[in-house]
């Protein structure tokens, strides 16, 4: 691994992270796990700038510091799930190469809200969290599109420069 | 009107996500049905069952995993909790079958049921 690249590294997961406590100080939006996703925003560049393995990598690090940090045991669970959803909807996008980073995001977004209410369904062993489907769906979708303009535009800004 | 050229495949992946999210929600309102009873759930487990025009004042849980739970006017609601998060306190009330408030680290759910007759359950497994 080149120094640039292990330094790119470092700093994407710091910037997960922060990005995870700003969203954790938030209000909550009225459902468990409604979460705007701003943790995104790192991942998305992390997949355009390092690729799919390496936006896993710090994506999955994130999730366990996060859960290490600030949440608990049963955080973790739909946390991983909603990761897991999210970044191989978006890696599949990616690669037919017909979305920009927006369409790329939102896909993210979406899935990972659903990852999360999905496993949380199977997890309290109840299905009315459908509920919750909705709300999560729209707000997935509108910070999606949100992240994914600005992630396009820092991955745009940064190769212009190197 | 070039971004929207270059962009047409995230518009169509975005106005087809909004389409379905929009239809869920019209689904589920459409669907939706007064209740008849709030039903207490600990770790998947019915604990208490209350009916929801008698109004009511309980605390769920025990120690430091507690959930005052108030019925009132038809409508359930966690007024209290001590859980880190507070998801289930700034939920609000609850009133129609289907509708839940969850504590997840309480792994509490409280879930409005639909008219005595109904066995939403049954109809379900
Ligand atoms: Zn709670």
């Amino acid at each position: 691994m080149k120094a640039s690249k292990a330094a790119q590294y470092g700093l994407l997961t710091a910037l997960a992270l922060v990005l995870s406590w700003l969203e954790s100080l938030l209000p909550p939006l009225g459902a468990p796990g409604v979460k705007l996703g701003l943790p995104n925003l790192a991942i998305v560049f992390a997949l355009y700038r390092l690729g799919w393995r390496d936006a896993c990598v710090i994506s999955l690090v994130r999730v366990l510091l996060v859960a290490l940090l600030f949440g608990n045991g049963a955080a973790l669970a739909y946390s991983v799930a909603g990761a897991a959803l999210s970044l191989s909807l978006m890696g599949l996008l990616k690669r037919t190469g017909t979305f920009s980073s927006i369409g790329v995001s939102v896909a993210g977004g979406v899935a990972h809200n659903a990852g999360q209410i999905l496993v949380a369904m199977a997890l309290l062993e109840t299905s009315r969290l459908a509920w919750y489907l909705p709300v999560l769906w729209i707000s997935g979708t509108v910070a999606g599109v949100l992240i994914g303009i600005v992630s396009g535009e820092l991955v745009k800004r940064v190769s212009d420069q190197s | 009107m070039n971004w929207l050229k270059t962009h047409k495949s995230d518009v169509l992946l975005i106005a087809a996500l909004l389409v379905l999210g929009g239809g869920l929600t019209l689904f589920l309102l459409a669907t939706r049905q007064a209740g008849g009873t709030v039903r207490v759930q600990i770790d998947g487990e019915t604990v208490m069952e209350l009916p929801l025009d008698q109004d009511v004042r309980t605390v769920l849980g025990e120690g430091e995993h507690t959930n005052t739970l108030v019925i009132e006017n038809g409508a359930a609601q966690v007024v209290a909790a001590d859980c880190p998060d507070q998801v289930c306190v700034n939920h609000g009330a609850i009133q129609y079958a289907g509708e839940s408030i969850v504590c997840l680290p309480h792994r509490l759910v409280v879930t409005v049921d639909g008219g005595a007759s109904n066995d939403v359950d049954a109809a379900v497994k």
